[in-house]
């Protein structure tokens, strides 16, 4: 039998390199393979399980002392909110949502790229996700539970929240099916359950991985735990066959969701009468915009994670380059979306829709406008430049902008239709007070220990789908032909290893040290 | 009926009693797979840290029928989107309906004269749960055909068995099987390549030897591969 790696397989290798062509020329995104470095399936699983066996390092406490501090300080805002009233908040009349509403469609729409990734990008049989979903998927979660914060303290009496659920009750009061606000609590809440399952389902496999290694190496405690949760999985190939069409149906249910709760959310502001936020354009303009914040929020995320984690063979500069077209895909819709709305309020004649359009740009909020606009459709223009596209540092910075322009979109669309009411009696300026900002803080902190914990405690990268998308892992790849989508020239390689393999006689093992003579230990570049 | 029921947990307690062979790298696995489905076996699994493309067809295994399950599931979701927004905004008062229950009508608000009941307006939740109660059909359905959850198996007595979720590839031939002797199928996986047969049921793993007897204990964990061939080991 064959022995073919892909340090066989691949010429040049390393970390953050360009992979080329054996004539020199760098390989195209396409070609270029998913996980760098010749790891083999064992590596991948020291790679990602190492990190929630070992010791906890300081530097995570650290950090995870700061992301408490911050979740205090969202206790301490809640209590404060609870105790006294929105009134606390810099609210208004006009302006009744003001930083809540920004805050929970921001979060939402950082929520949206996880299920991108894992859902639309799998049925699109985009095979670089594997590195990268876990990661996003938890992502989704934690912020879905920050955007819940927001609506759910801005109803005011907390205590009876549960008006917002079908419940009976004694009084006989449904809710009001017809609003969009009770779409959004649908919505929501059901987007977070079947992310929830979504990503349970993902780690099933990867939980029996950190189980079985917990038994070897006799933590028999970590062992049951674990093994609670991996449900008793074996890897059994009768199991693989329903578990991945669960994934395949879940994928495919998870695509429409992740597009029907952004319009949800959009319908908040479209199905009113306001000027500004009653137009068509809103739920296919949040939805661009959702993915632009959500990837933008992976990158920022992943930037730092790969690199503290040693996961840059796995998390490569690809992937890197492939989510920034995205990032510059989407932003660039967004931008165009900017101007479509312009240019409908002018066309439409409504004198209403003109003036909210330009008091936007020129009116007391013009610094929340012009923020918007060249940080969501000026700077991603950067990314048409490939080296752009690959310089980490400048993604980084381009992440925490977008981050900053999506935040304004939503001040933006929220206050400014807002604050110029009909009636010019009711003008009033908005402006947040401190409880408004230390609940956004707060909720950065809820995010952050989530965030950490999950790094801690849980497979940050998805093992068995990544070990999937290796070469070696396709039968095919030892029997010299490839993994069946090999370039010729990779081809040619897989069957000069296969004829010298079948050629030499079995392993030898110079040294006697009871492992096989590696044949490609002498390729370099390892 | 009941020695039927009984027999059912039994089998499938027992489905994992039998011989589990190692084989070095997924293509072995294949191979291994058709070479014993020629020879008669029919009561196969593999254990794999990742599906292999193509294990199915290998093992002669047609597709899920997960997705009718949830289809069901959809429809139910849906009927019951319909249902509830219907029945609370729009629903009947029978005269029958006994007072105490009362918490359980609709209570129709008139508003301007619009109509109690809309489709438009019930699309959005109609369309959440039906995805919801999908997905959770989708899950529960998963878990339901597979078995699981599963806390005891007796593959978990084998000390090598425990790589198959990190970088070994095995086949399982269950004693159940009509062709199944523990000798000769022994034999046979080390004709198709094995590098390791372990015979395993609810007392244990042993590893079966070609010289020694059949079912001697041997220590399994010094014999398991230290580098599998199809890794380098190195990073």
């Amino acid at each position: 039998m064959a022995t073919v790696t892909s340090k066989s397989a691949y010429d040049r290798l390393g970390g953050d390199g360009a992979p080329a062509y054996p004539d020199g020329t760098p390989m195209t995104l396409e070609d270029a393979p998913l996980v760098r470095g010749n790891l083999s399936f064992h590596d991948v699983t020291e790679m990602v399980a190492y990190h929630t066996e070992k010791k906890t390092p300081f530097g995570w406490l650290l950090a995870f002392g700061g992301a408490l501090t911050l979740l205090g300080v969202l206790g301490l805002s809640v209590a404060y909110l609870v105790w006294n009233g929105p009134g606390v908040w810099g609210l208004n009349n006009p302006v009744f949502w003001g930083w809540a509403i920004v805050n929970f469609v921001w979060w939402v729409g950082i929520g949206h790229a996880g299920t991108l990734i894992s859902a639309v990008l799998f049925l699109f049989r985009q095979r670089w996700r594997t590195s990268i979903n876990r990661a996003a998927e938890a992502m989704t979660l934690f912020a879905v539970a920050c955007a819940l914060l927001f609506p759910t303290f801005h109803v005011g009496r907390v205590w009876v929240i549960y008006y917002t659920l079908p419940i009976p009750n004694q009084m006989a009061m449904w809710p009001q099916f017809k609003s969009p606000l009770l779409w959004d609590v649908f919505a929501v809440s059901i987007y977070g359950t079947v992310s929830l399952l979504f990503w349970y389902v993902g780690l099933i496999p990867d939980l029996a991985t950190i189980r079985d290694r917990a038994v070897r190496a006799g933590r028999m405690l970590r062992a049951r735990i674990l093994g609670f949760f991996a449900l008793g999985w074996t890897g059994s190939n009768r199991h693989w066959r329903h578990y991945e069409r669960a994934y395949l149906i879940l994928a495919g249910l998870a695509t429409p969701l992740v597009l029907s709760v952004h319009s949800v959310v959009s319908f908040d502001f479209a199905v009113s009468l306001i000027p500004g936020w009653h137009t068509t354009i809103f739920p296919p303009y949040f939805v661009a915009g959702a993915i632009f914040s959500g990837f933008a929020m992976v990158q920022t995320l992943l930037i730092v994670a790969r690199k503290v984690y040693g996961l840059e063979n796995l998390i490569t500069l690809d992937h890197i380059e492939k989510m920034n077209i995205i990032i510059l895909v989407t932003g660039t819709v967004v931008g165009f979306a900017y101007i479509t709305e312009f240019f409908i309020a002018w066309y439409s004649g409504v004198e209403y829709e003109q003036y909210a359009f330009m008091n936007r740009a020129t009116g007391p909020y013009w610094w929340a406008y012009w923020i918007m606009m060249s940080c969501n459709l000026i700077f991603p223009q950067l990314f048409w430049k490939k080296s752009f596209r690959r310089w980490i540092g400048l993604s980084f910075a381009i992440s925490i902008t977008t981050n900053i322009g999506m935040w304004f979109e939503r001040f933006v669309i929220t206050v400014t239709s807002l604050h110029r009411d009909f009636l010019p009696s009711s003008w009033d300026y908005y402006s947040a007070t401190v409880w408004d900002l230390g609940m956004y803080i707060g909720s950065f902190g809820l995010f952050f220990t989530l965030f950490l914990l999950f790094l801690r405690f849980v497979p940050m990268v998805a093992i068995a789908e990544v070990k999937g998308v290796m070469p070696q892992a396709d039968p095919h790849f030892y029997h010299g032909h490839g993994d069946g989508h090999a370039l010729p020239h990779e081809l040619a390689r897989y069957q000069q290893d296969a004829n010298v393999q079948t050629a030499a006689p079995a392993a030898t093992d110079a040294d006697d040290d009871g492992v096989p003579d590696d044949p490609n230990a002498d390729d370099s570049n390892a | 009926m009941l020695s039927k029921i009984r027999q059912t947990v039994e089998d499938r307690g027992n489905q994992h009693v039998g011989l589990l062979a190692e084989f070095s790298d997924p293509g072995a696995l294949v191979e291994a797979v058709e070479g014993l489905r020629e020879k008669g076996y029919t009561r196969l699994d593999t254990f794999t840290p990742f599906p292999i493309h193509g294990m199915d067809r290998a093992m002669g295994l047609g597709v899920s029928k997960l997705g009718f399950m949830v289809f069901g599931g959809a429809v139910i979701g849906g009927l019951l989107g319909v249902f509830l927004q219907w029945w609370t905004s729009a629903g009947p008062q029978p005269n029958w309906w006994p007072t105490e229950l009362n918490q359980f009508l609709g209570y129709p608000i008139n508003i301007s004269n619009k109509p109690l009941f809309a489709w438009e307006s019930s699309v959005p939740i109609i369309f959440e749960l039906t995805i919801l109660f999908s997905a959770l059909t989708a899950v529960g359905g998963m878990l339901a055909l597979n078995g699981l959850p599963r806390p005891y198996n007796p593959l978990f007595n084998s000390d090598r068995f425990g790589r198959a979720t990190d970088d070994a590839f095995f086949v399982h031939v269950s004693s159940r099987d009509t062709a199944f002797d523990r000798a000769t199928t022994a034999a046979d996986l080390r004709d198709l390549g094995a590098t390791g047969v372990e015979y395993v049921d609810h007392d244990g793993a042993a590893l079966v030897d070609d010289d020694a007897e059949a079912g001697t204990a041997v220590s399994t964990r010094a014999d398991a591969p230290v580098a599998p061939h199809h890794t380098t080991g190195d990073i």
